[in-house]
């Protein structure tokens, strides 16, 4: 098959700006973007740079922007892309070492900022921790993580915002608040629920859409949110204030009132903030009504959310049991 | 013709009511027949599920059962609640155990739902179903001349399994509707599918406004005059907190469009009553361009 690549190039050590390169290739039609990549490196160009090692998807080298989102090029096959050019550029949120090799070390920074690896409590036994197997199991996602950085490169939040600990970090920190023999829980959630923590997050699905591994990093922000409020880590913070006032005022009215949600969900100093756009929206008739409109039978919502809370199960861990004084 | 259970989200009833307004005037042209949801509640915006995800399945499960017993397919008119009744069907559909498990939470109100209903926001109905053939026909007053960039809002793109699960064909259609209505819809506006900052609203109102003004600054980059986007909530940070982001005050203010807003100018809706007066950005040089143009 024909494809068309076109590449970003750059050379910041001297001093180049960044600038489009197309490239025509005749490639077998099985090839991935990678082996196009390989083959434009040795035939065409040589002065092009990439990362790359395994050539399938095990090391996390490869990771680049594809068709402007992230993926591994040895797992995207040029077939199924549907497009007559294939756009190519390095990861976003880090800095261009050259063309489409990115440097790594603030990806690792952050990685390294949640202290990843095992802190257990207490005597290490003799032979191995033996737990019970389903709370080890639903750990299977998370530790399929590559560290390729995909997630990391299309973060919105992190796009603004460079104190956000992010995507990969917070998949790691999932695997240990919630591996039955870290200890650490605690303090670990609340360096969550501090700056660039879990409520930096914008809960866009990017990182969950990009990875080639399919961690779902969101979704185990959005756990490590519950935990926050359900260990009552935080009941202040913005994001613990907006959770409670969602769910009073759906179980209330059965829907949302956006003027009662804000008043409830931020601070009365911070409030001043969104006065301003409070009264632009009031010039404009934009306002919801002062008493809210309420769905038919809206108890039975508050009745849904009393009952569904009362299932909610505790998190294992191996020093509580111990602490508990029962045997695993 | 198909007739809708409509769910027309809180938004577009209270903090956007020009959405609301405007889908109605455009629905009676388009001779859609819209059998409102008044019943069901609030799809929880991904707030409730965060708090309690069993909470936010069964609540929505409530909706999908009102909308099977009346054996219509669900239309929204707002990316956050598709993207979030999007994710909770297609844990329930397909799963009879814990479609079982929520459904226990809906016997006392007689409801119980089968996996049957089908969850469709405007554009898709109006790609899918209604064909934009048809919709060609309808428009009097081409847009011609003004570049009207697409603003998709995050859940009605991702996760892409659960909003676009059998073709991932649906990537272009708010491109589609732009063009059958006769405006340039600019292809490369890189900020179509990013997110707008609305979730971190209240929890980082810096990075929120932030996020706003980096989609507002790729549309002028583009020279787009205006966005349309089939989501209030991205209407609400784009137009409604576009005073605040960073380059406002250097830049020219960008209107912001709802999609039926877009599609009843061309189909010859009066202005006021597709509530265009109601933003905070003006639209008045907008609709002059418009005007000039057609
Ligand atoms: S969901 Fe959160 S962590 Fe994931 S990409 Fe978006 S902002 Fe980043
Ligand atoms: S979570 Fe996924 S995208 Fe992120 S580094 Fe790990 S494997 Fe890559
Ligand atoms: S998700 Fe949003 S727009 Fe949709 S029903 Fe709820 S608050 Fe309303
Ligand atoms: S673009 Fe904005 S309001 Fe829209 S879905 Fe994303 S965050 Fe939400
Ligand atoms: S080369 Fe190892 S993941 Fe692509």
């Amino acid at each position: 098959m024909d494809v068309q690549l076109k590449v970003r190039r750059q050379n910041p050590e001297a001093e180049g700006e960044p600038y489009w390169k197309e490239y025509a290739l005749a490639v077998p039609d099985h090839f991935t973007l990678l082996d196009a990549l390989i083959q434009l490196r040795e035939e065409v160009d040589e002065t092009l740079s990439l990362r790359c090692s395994c050539r399938s998807h095990i090391c996390g080298s490869c990771g680049m922007r594809v068709n402007g989102h992230a993926n591994l090029a040895c797992k995207t096959k040029l077939s199924d892309l549907h497009t007559d050019t294939v756009t190519v550029e390095p990861m976003g949120n880090m800095p261009v070492i050259k063309d489409l090799v990115v440097d790594l070390e603030p990806f690792w920074k952050k990685l390294y900022s949640i202290d990843p690896y095992l802190q257990p409590a207490g005597e290490v036994p003799e032979r191995e921790y033996v737990v019970p197997a389903d709370s080890m199991l639903h750990l299977d996602g998370v530790v399929n993580c590559i560290m390729c950085g995909a997630c990391v490169s299309d973060c919105e939040s992190l796009s603004v915002n460079p104190l956000f600990i992010g995507p990969t970090a917070f998949a790691k920190e999932y695997r240990f608040v919630m591996d039955p023999r870290d200890a650490a829980d605690t303090q670990r959630l609340m360096q969550m629920n501090g700056p660039g923590g879990v409520w930096d997050c914008t809960h866009c699905f990017q990182c969950v859409e990009v990875c080639p591994k399919d961690v779902a990093p969101m979704d185990r922000i959005m756990a490590m949110r519950k935990m926050l409020v359900d260990d009552g880590v935080t009941e202040k913070h913005n994001g613990a204030r907006r959770q409670k006032a969602f769910a009073d005022l759906v179980g209330r009215y059965g829907r949302l009132d956006e003027s009662r949600y804000l008043m409830k969900s931020v601070s009365m100093g911070e409030l001043a903030g969104y006065a301003k756009v409070g009264l632009r929206s009031a010039m404009r008739g934009k306002l919801p009504p002062l008493v809210p409109h309420r769905i038919p039978e809206a108890a039975r919502i508050r009745r849904i959310f009393e009952r569904t809370r009362s299932t909610h199960r505790r998190r294992f861990k191996l020093h509580q049991q111990a602490q508990e004084g029962s045997r695993v | 013709m198909t007739t809708y259970a409509f769910y027309p989200g809180c938004v577009a009833k209270g903090g956007a009511p020009e959405l609301y307004q405007s889908m109605v005037a455009v629905g009676e042209k388009l001779g859609f027949s819209l059998s409102e949801l008044t019943g069901a509640a609030c799809t929880g915006a991904g707030v409730i599920s965060e708090r309690d995800p069993l909470a936010g399945d069964v609540v929505n499960t409530r909706t999908f059962a009102m909308a099977e017993q009346l054996g219509h397919p669900i239309m929204t008119i707002c990316s956050t609640c598709t993207g979030v009744m999007a994710q909770v069907a297609s844990r329930v559909n397909h799963d009879a155990d814990y479609r079982a498990e929520v459904n226990q939470y809906l016997s006392d109100e007689g409801l119980e739902y089968r996996g049957t209903t089908e969850v469709k926001h405007l554009l898709w109905a109006l790609v899918e179903d209604y064909g934009l053939d048809r919709l060609k026909d309808l428009v009097v007053r081409p847009l011609s001349g003004v570049r009207l960039a697409p603003f998709y809002g995050c859940y009605i793109v991702r996760p892409s399994k659960a909003v676009d699960p059998l073709t991932a064909g649906r990537e272009g259609y708010l491109e589609q509707v732009i063009a059958t209505l006769g405006a340039d819809p600019v292809e490369e506006y890189r900020g179509k599918d990013k997110c707008c900052g609305f979730p971190l609203l209240e929890t980082n109102r810096k990075s929120s406004l932030a996020l706003t003004g980096k989609r507002l600054d790729e549309a002028r980059d583009v020279s787009a005059d205006a966005l349309v986007t089939p989501c209030p909530l991205c209407h609400l940070n784009l137009d409604g907190q576009q005073p605040d982001t960073p380059t406002a005050s250097t830049q020219d203010s960008m209107p912001i469009l709802h999609l039926p807003q877009a599609i009843g100018l061309a189909i010859g809706i009066a202005p006021e009553r597709l509530g265009l007066a109601r933003h905070i950005i003006d639209t008045k040089g907008l609709i002059r361009k418009l005007a000039v143009a057609g």
